[in-house]
């Protein structure tokens, strides 16, 4: 029997990035199969390439054994094919019927729309599955699990075989993971093959019959979840023959740079999403905060940027007070900061690439002078941020957006760098650029490093982590939980201290993590 | 065109001449539907434009038209629609007429007294302006509800009551606020233009706000363009989070946005107080915000697109008068003609824009082509 599906050779290149290269997969028909890698490691590029969003630039994609192209989703949904995206796409005030056959209405003469048909069709993919939903429902009265099986179920109701879900458990809840889980071996019964993305090793165990680790757009193996552990996964996935991002000795000084006392932050709904952190970094030293992502790192560091505000606790930058203080004091006072998602924090993609290089930077020289921009000089200086940071870019004068997103990436890091500040947050500073220019960011940081700079790396690449830091935190729960060295610790129990699978053995063996969350440093 | 240069200044040129050739077509369409002559009504209106007389009435009514377009500018290059010009200058207008007649009773140098006017004007605008910026940095009220909601509450609220209560002549057939004494009228510009024409007649003349528009147009340019407030804003309206992350307050940008916009926009009143009526009236001019609104889009917020838009929607609405006489072609054909225009160039905007990021990609992308070739060789011969 031919496999439900078969990737061969597939490469998609972006500018500057090459998202895919090589990649073999072959998924059977009626497992769960997972798709495992890092963030940026060139998974939901595949997994658009094979939902017809995107046209792959090499190779061949078998569906049963049939040689197919896709132009679009919907040539994808007529081989059988359907998807459910991470962030649910249903609309709140509809009920769940209207919702799932939005779209691909049946109707009946006149283009009525024939809710009788609809609802028996429901009835008949709910049960062949073992699927219940009330068809009038409306989706905003429903959990998140729920709304996740609607979105299920209007796959299977255009009669999708391979369903291809997207990190489907990064919204919910354990218990809902429980259920959602309980439906897939369920529906894997009824003959539906499923591939699942996901970056936690543990439930990809749990649910997977095989596993195919994708590292830096690369397949690097495939196996059965029977023959492996978490840890060969971890390892599997960040990999060890990459460049090291090693920092050499030690430049951390005994000047306290930033330091953060008991700071908690609430999200919308009064949960402490940053739970009493505590931390110091001293000038020249690199402070890696690792964890899985919505452990509490962003809302953490939009604190002490400024753009959230503290609910208790403070911020200090050279032993001054700047719990209160606006994002521009803070700027002013020699605040650097990488934002994680560089489109929406870091740049104006519409402007030109000298007023990006001012963002942030704006009230002073070589950006300003007085009430006026200077724009000799912003352009200028943009041009020598262009040649030491290697922007390729035509000009200084072309739109942001008409960058790759390497390039983009390098502005915002030599806007950054050269405004030389005290202390730079930097979040995910190499997050889908390819490794040359990755290792440039971290001969720059390292640089800045050595004269004293003051980093707080926050990064998914725990081979970054480990390599640039001088110290290691966990950050677990919105809580530091543990604080290690990062010259006596592999990516491996690294991992399994962001999964909160060690610290119950770690407590009793290490200085103890419990005490360490009030001060880590 | 391969020649990037002339590519760029063709594509520069392209929308404004395919909206222009768009709305003529569509109109010349109406006009023949209607039964009018449409060649014969473009000559009317071609030949009338050539008198001094339609130029100085093109001026005057360019004038307001501007101003309200660079009040509606400001709240877009915040990406705030400020609906509300239109009640703003209209409850500006009325509280700065009853402003001015008040204090003909005190003796003031009558720069003072015109100094109070505008002062006035301009400081209601910003308030009440400011009330929709407020609501929606406080209370996160969308400003395209809240301004259209004032817009009722000031003029078919406050203006309607109180109007009544300044009445002073019952019996005058237009009523209205007291008339304002002459010392605090603005001087006609007619001096201005006669430097260079023949002396304008048909008694004509050019309002003395025009100067304050170009005054206006010039500080709005140099703020937005050349100044950090100006980076600022408009940083703020292209990405509010990266804006923010940079430094700039998003609720305070909002809030300054809405009061400076008010602010501009308690001027576009002025040319009926202080050159026209001297008082507000039941014909007080009205729906120049709506106007505005249509010249900023035309004019991209830049303030010489915005005069060039001004210019011409202020030159057809001079027009519309002569039509009816000479052409026998309905006035509304100038509203056509504007609407298409707009509509038109809206269109042909956007559509250049994506050909010039898609060139601007292509660029790009061969630059970094270069420099990765160049590296490879560097890299080969090292």
């Amino acid at each position: 029997m031919a496999p439900a599906i078969e990737l061969i050779g597939i490469t998609k290149r972006f500018p500057g990035v090459i998202a895919n290269d090589n990649i073999n997969l072959t998924v059977e028909e009626g497992e769960v199969h997972a798709i495992c890698g890092e963030n940026g490691a060139g998974k939901s590029t595949l997994m658009k390439i094979l939902y017809g969003m995107q046209p792959a630039d090499e190779g061949v994609m078998k569906v049963f054994g049939e040689e197919v192209t896709f132009g679009s989703p919907n040539d994808a949904i007529d081989r059988g094919i359907g998807m459910v995206h991470q962030h649910l796409m249903l609309a709140d005030q509809m009920s769940v019927i209207e919702n799932v056959i939005l779209g691909s209405e049946p109707t009946k003469g006149g283009g009525i729309i024939d809710f009788d048909a609809a609802k028996a069709h429901l009835a008949e993919v709910g049960s062949a599955y073992g699927l219940t939903v009330d068809p009038d429902d409306m989706i905003d009265t429903l959990e998140i699990g729920e709304r996740q099986r609607v979105e299920i179920i209007k796959v299977l109701y255009r009669g999708a075989k391979v369903l291809i879900l997207d990190e489907p458990t990064a919204v919910l809840v354990p218990q809902e993971v429980e259920e959602l889980f309980n439906n897939l071996r369920e529906l894997k019964a009824d003959g539906a093959t499923i591939i699942f993305i996901d970056h936690k090793l543990q439930e990809v165990l749990e649910i997977s019959d095989s596993i195919t680790v994708i590292r830096r757009g690369k397949t690097i193996a495939t196996v059965k979840a029977s023959d492996v552990t978490a840890g060969d996964l971890a390892e599997l996935m960040v990999g060890e023959e990459l460049p090291s991002p090693a920092t050499g000795d030690s430049t951390v000084t005994t000047d306290v740079a930033l330091e953060v006392n008991g700071l908690t932050v609430l999200d919308d709904d009064e949960r402490a999403v940053v739970d009493d952190v505590s931390l110091k970094v001293h000038r020249g030293e690199i402070l890696g905060i690792a964890g899985i992502e919505g452990n509490g790192q962003s809302e953490l560091i939009n604190a002490i940027v400024g753009t959230w505000s503290a609910n208790s606790g403070n911020v200090r930058m050279a032993g001054k007070d700047i719990t209160t203080a606006s994002v521009r004091d803070r700027r002013e006072a020699g605040l650097g900061y990488v934002p994680q998602d560089r489109h929406r924090e870091g740049l104006l993609l519409d402007a030109p690439l000298w007023e990006n290089a001012a963002l942030g930077h704006q009230t002073g020289a070589p950006y300003s002078k007085g009430f006026w921009i200077d724009r000799a000089s912003s352009r200028d200086h943009t041009g020598t941020i262009r040649s030491e940071f290697d922007v390729r870019s035509p000009n200084v004068d072309v739109s942001a957006r008409a960058l790759s997103g390497g390039n983009q990436q390098k502005l915002i890091i030599g806007r950054e760098m050269t405004a030389h500040p005290d202390v730079l947050i930097a979040a995910h500073p190499t997050r889908g650029i390819d490794v040359g220019a990755q290792a440039d960011v971290w001969n720059q940081i390292r640089a800045a490093r050595a004269e004293g700079l003051a980093t707080l790396l926050i990064s998914a690449d725990l081979d970054e982590l480990i390599g640039l830091s001088d110290t290691i935190v966990v950050m677990y729960h919105g809580k530091l939980v543990a604080t290690l060295d990062p010259s006596e610790i592999d990516p491996r129990t690294l991992g399994s201290y962001m999964t909160g699978a060690a610290l119950s053995d770690a407590s009793a063996t290490d200085p103890g993590p419990s005490e360490l969350s009030g001060d880590p440093s | 065109m391969t020649n990037p240069l002339l590519r760029r200044i063709g594509l520069a040129l392209a929308a404004p001449v395919l909206a222009a050739v768009f709305a003529l077509v569509i109109s010349a369409l109406v006009l023949e539907l209607s039964g009018s002559d449409s060649i014969d009504t473009f000559r009317t209106i071609g030949s009338n434009g050539l008198k001094l007389e339609t130029f100085v009435d093109t001026l005057n009514r360019a004038t307001p038209l501007f101003l309200a377009g660079v009040a509606a500018a400001i709240g877009f290059r915040m990406n705030l629609f400020n609906i509300g010009v239109e009640g703003q200058y209209i409850l500006a207008g009325f509280a700065a007429a009853v402003v001015g007649a008040e204090l003909n009773a005190y003796a003031l140098p009558g720069f003072v007294h015109t100094a109070a006017i505008i002062g006035t004007a301009m400081l209601v605008g910003a308030a009440w302006a400011g009330l929709s910026g407020l609501l929606k940095v406080t209370r996160g009220i969308n400003e395209v509800i809240s301004t259209i909601m004032l817009n009722f509450i000031a003029t078919g609220g406050i203006v309607a009551a109180l109007l009544p209560k300044v009445i002073t002549d019952p019996t005058a057939a237009n009523q209205g606020t007291d008339e304002i004494a002459e010392r605090a009228w603005l001087p006609e510009l007619n001096g201005l233009l006669e430097i260079v024409t023949r002396e304008i007649g048909k008694g004509r003349r050019l309002t003395g706000v025009f100067l304050i528009a170009v005054i206006v147009g010039v500080i709005y340019h140099v703020v937005v363009n050349r100044t950090v407030f100006g980076y600022d804003l408009r940083s703020s309206g292209m990405n509010p989070f990266a804006a923010f992350a940079g430094g700039v307050p998003p609720k305070k940008m909002v809030f300054l946005a809405m009061v400076l916009s008010g602010l501009v926009a308690g001027l576009v009143g002025m040319p009926e107080i202080l050159s026209e009526n001297h008082a507000y009236d039941q014909g007080f001019i009205q729906g120049l915000g709506f106007g505005g609104i249509a010249i900023a889009l035309l004019g991209r917020n830049s303030a010489l697109g915005m005069t060039f838009a001004a210019l011409l929607f202020g030159f057809l609405d001079s027009s519309s008068a002569v039509l009816q006489v000479q052409a026998s072609a309905s006035a509304e054909i100038v509203k056509i003609m504007q609407a298409t225009f707009l509509l038109a160039a809206v269109v042909a905007y956007e559509f250049v824009s994506r050909i010039r990021q898609r060139d601007e990609v292509a660029r790009a992308s061969v630059a970094t082509d270069v420099a990765v070739d160049s590296a490879a060789i560097g890299g080969a011969s090292a």
